[in-house]
């Protein structure tokens, strides 16, 4: 039922179309204080190379990301984004993170409902010792994007113009 | 209209090698709303922080960006240097250019620079946004609950109580003293344990500041730090403890036998009893599970022998509730339960004991008045094979880690045999030695010489029966050999085990806790007695094995910090906490669920201006708010903002690349 559904929905995403030459995707990265945030600066201290796509953005826990955030990026700057907690079980805040898994569960399907590529928007836990594994995901996640291509039709600008 | 000041940091090379830092400043001046940007060798010199105090007189700034390390570095650092300038010291933001841009993208300069500008950008969007906000006071209960009454918690309690903060130490057995109680002599300086921990247990039941809660454990723990809500459960003792004079008549009339839990089951204590005779508080309590009295309701005899009448078979369980600022907890350890090695015959040989039950025996108080005893007959054992690493560092059976104690305790023991039973021979089997610590190599020394111990580099792969004698076959890794050893008795150095309740505790707690039990600290190196959760501390080998010195310093450590969180009437606590506009608010209570500190209440407000009616709304405590977010994100009418992470805030940062 949901297959046909989609197929009858103009997807979001455009494969046919080459992406310029040098395009670089913008990845949004919204990575809480405690565990992400952290073991981002730990993959710095470290010195672990991954690809400069990512734009960081802290934020105290990953229950406070409004999925309205992730839309807003994908609408506006983004190509993609990436969200990234603590580990189960080691939310900061006791238990923030299991509230962000089921809220991004649902966002997740929203926008793959309206035609988005589910590698779009990623999640991973990320704890504040995990400096490889943050260099790990930020290449996964730019790996994936680069593969979609430039999201072109939901900016909005090309609303606008229409 | 913001004015923006930017200061861009070259952090000696560690930037300016990989960014570059001029044209990220002329970047950045193309922004409308920055007035003022300069670049820095170093930010957070005095000399650079100088600048960012006299831009912002100069330039008459309301926001300032600090492209620098981050936030998490030197935040505080700059803060500081904005309230120095008589800015509010939240109208700054720190654009992470260093581990996020010039250390992670060393190949390529074009882009670290690229992505530098555009986390200034961001930082730029997100500081017009900001907004003043100003610490929060909280008043602080100062008094501090202690769980576990072993020798950390113990110094914890009299190290808090010297400082004259009142203290509750609750403890779960009838009496203080922990596992070291248990205990013989101490290495390295074979110390008679009770000599020197019975003064303090008896200082702990004297203290004025303390008040002792034996035979009880924690129930619930609300609120946050300086002002928590502890529930503890008193379990009936069946013995009013006000009126007993503890003249020991009950326990010597009461006729019902039951294994000693503070022998280990080597002897038999009554129903009604005290664990050791040296215990504080030195009152019997009833054991309800084997009173016959309690069972049956045949017996009394306790009651009928005492004069002052202090035995009340009614008694129920009672609910202490208590305010606290601070909880220290030191719950302390398990032995390892040596089940596994079953080609050992653990279970099936009696002359198989544990080190602990080894101690017992050799311990002037102990069921065997300080004499080892085989237990399938009572013979006094001349050959004593010590097996070390039980449990320990063997990932197939037990735990990986290294017990610590282990070692010396074992070295100790062939100490005490030898002086027990002169002519008695000792042997060790063991993987390493590891005696680091004051004194201990040169006790494993002179004891090799002392008693002249045979000591067997290798595992023991088998123990099996020969006559009344134990057969020990294990192998010796330095000639290379299988070899067997006689036994009399067989003593396993079981390894140090996590508190079977350490993870109900730490639930209870709104703590962690590790894969093994053991109670998780903030951070390894640096904050190794506080937890993540603000006004707990950890001591002892509820964070992971310890020795008697080492837990005794983190005990005091422990004391330290909690008189440092009482030092002052009121706390600061930091404003970046949820505020509720009530005129979004429709009641809907999602965020009331969604908190996981309670902190959110419902209340009620005149629907309109003047309206006698009433509707509900939500509100914050912003004592109890911790700041995380949930909240914001769940409001469906969007009431809710989290100061320093508003939904304007974190939107200019998406929008402004």
């Amino acid at each position: 039922m949901e297959t046909e559904v989609k197929d009858q929905l103009v997807s979001i995403e455009k494969p046919e179309l080459v992406a310029p030459p040098n395009w670089e995707p913008v990845i949004m990265g919204i990575l809480c204080n405690w565990c992400s945030y952290a073991g981002s600066d730990l993959t710095g201290t470290s010195r672990i190379q991954y690809p400069p796509n990512i734009r960081i953005i802290r934020v105290p826990c990953s229950s406070r990301v409004d999925p309205w955030f992730l839309i807003k990026s994908l609408q506006t700057t983004a190509d993609g984004v990436l969200v990234s907690g603590c580990h189960p079980g080691d939310c900061h805040y006791i238990s923030g993170n299991y509230y962000a898994r089921r809220r991004f569960l649902v966002t997740k399907k929203l926008l793959n409902f309206v035609g988005f590529h589910e590698n779009r928007v990623q999640f991973s836990w990320v704890s504040a010792a995990e400096g490889p594994k943050f260099a790990k995901v930020v290449n996964k996640v730019t790996e994936d994007i680069k593969k979609l291509g430039p999201l072109h039709l939901y900016k909005k600008e090309n609303f606008e113009k229409k | 209209m913001a004015r923006v000041g930017v200061f861009v940091c070259f952090c000696g090379a560690n930037i300016a090698d990989y960014v570059d830092v001029p044209q990220v400043v002329e970047e950045v001046k193309r922004i409308k709303e920055v007035k003022y940007a300069v670049e820095y060798k170093y930010m957070c010199s005095d000399p650079g922080q100088g600048m960012i105090r006299d831009a912002i007189v100069q330039h008459k700034l309301t926001s300032i960006v600090v492209a620098a390390c981050s936030p998490r570095m030197h935040e505080k650092t700059f803060r500081k240097a904005l309230s120095d300038a008589g800015m509010n010291p939240y109208l700054l933001e720190v654009a992470n250019i260093r581990e996020h841009s010039s250390w992670v993208h060393q190949k390529d300069k074009k882009a670290a620079t690229d992505k530098a500008m555009d986390l200034c950008r961001m930082a730029v969007a997100k500081s017009i946004a900001n907004e003043q906000l100003h610490e929060i006071s909280v008043p602080v209960t100062k008094r501090a609950l202690v769980i576990g009454g072993g020798i950390a918690g113990i110094q914890a309690a009299l190290d808090i109580a010297d400082a004259r903060i009142p203290v509750v130490l609750v403890e779960k057995s009838p009496s203080i003293g922990g596992k070291m109680a248990q205990l013989d002599e101490t290495f390295p300086t074979l110390d008679c344990s009770q000599c020197i921990l019975t003064p303090k247990m008896v200082d702990v039941a004297s203290h004025p500041y303390i008040e002792l809660i034996p035979y009880a454990e924690v129930l619930e723990l609300q609120g946050f730090v300086g002002n928590y809500k502890v529930k503890i459960k008193k379990k009936a003792s069946y013995v009013n403890f006000k009126t007993c004079t503890g003249c020991g008549a009950c326990w010597q009339k009461c006729p019902v036998k039951v294994p000693n839990e503070y022998n280990l089951g080597l002897d038999k204590r009554k129903a009604i009893y005290t664990p050791f005779p040296q215990a504080v508080p030195n009152k019997p309590v009833i054991d309800a599970e084997h009173c016959t009295m309690l069972t049956k309701g045949k017996c009394g005899i306790c009651a009928k022998v005492c004069l002052p009448g202090a035995i009340d078979y009614q008694m129920q369980d009672e609910i202490i509730e208590r305010e606290i600022g601070a909880v220290v907890v030191a719950t302390g350890y398990d032995m390892w339960d040596p089940k596994p090695y079953e080609e050992y015959g653990v279970g099936r040989f009696k002359d198989i004991i544990t080190s602990l039950e080894f101690e017992r025996m050799v311990s002037a108080n102990g069921p065997t008045n300080g004499v080892p005893v085989r237990p399938s007959d009572g013979k006094v054992p001349k050959n004593v094979v010590f097996i070390k690493c039980v449990g320990s560092r063997d990932e197939a059976k037990g735990i990986e880690y290294c017990s610590k104690i282990c070692c010396m305790y074992t070295t100790k023991h062939t100490i005490l045999l030898h002086h027990k039973v002169h002519d008695s021979h000792a042997y060790v089997f063991y993987m390493d030695i590891r005696a680091a610590g004051k004194g201990y190599e040169e006790f494993v020394k002179k004891a090799q010489v002392d008693t002249a111990a045979t000591y067997l580099r290798g595992r023991v792969s088998k123990i099996y029966k020969k006559g009344d004698k134990l057969m020990v076959r294990g192998e010796d890794a330095q000639i290379g050999q299988v070899v067997e050893v006689e036994a009399d008795l067989v003593v396993l150095a079981t390894a140090v085990s996590a508190p079977k309740d350490n993870p109900e505790l730490a639930r209870l707690l709104g703590i962690s806790y590790d894969k093994y039990g053991y109670m998780s600290e903030a951070h390894p190196k640096l904050r190794p007695v506080e937890t993540a959760k603000a006004g707990i501390f950890l001591a002892g080998c509820t964070q992971a094995p310890k020795d008697i010195p080492e837990t005794v310093s983190q005990a005091s450590a422990c004391a330290a910090k909690v008189c440092g969180l009482f030092a002052g009437d009121t706390m600061k606590k930091d404003p970046m906490v949820s505020t509720i506009n009530n005129e979004y608010c429709s009641g809907c209570q999602n965020c009331v669920n969604v908190c996981p500190y309670g902190a959110i209440v419902t209340d009620e407000v005149p629907v309109g201006h003047g309206s006698k009616d009433l509707r509900t709304v939500a509100k914050i405590n912003e004592g109890v708010c911790q700041g995380c977010g949930s909240c914001v994100a769940i409001c469906r009418s969007m009431a809710i903002n989290l100061a320093g992470f508003t939904d304007p805030q974190i939107i200019n940062e998406i929008v402004s690349i």
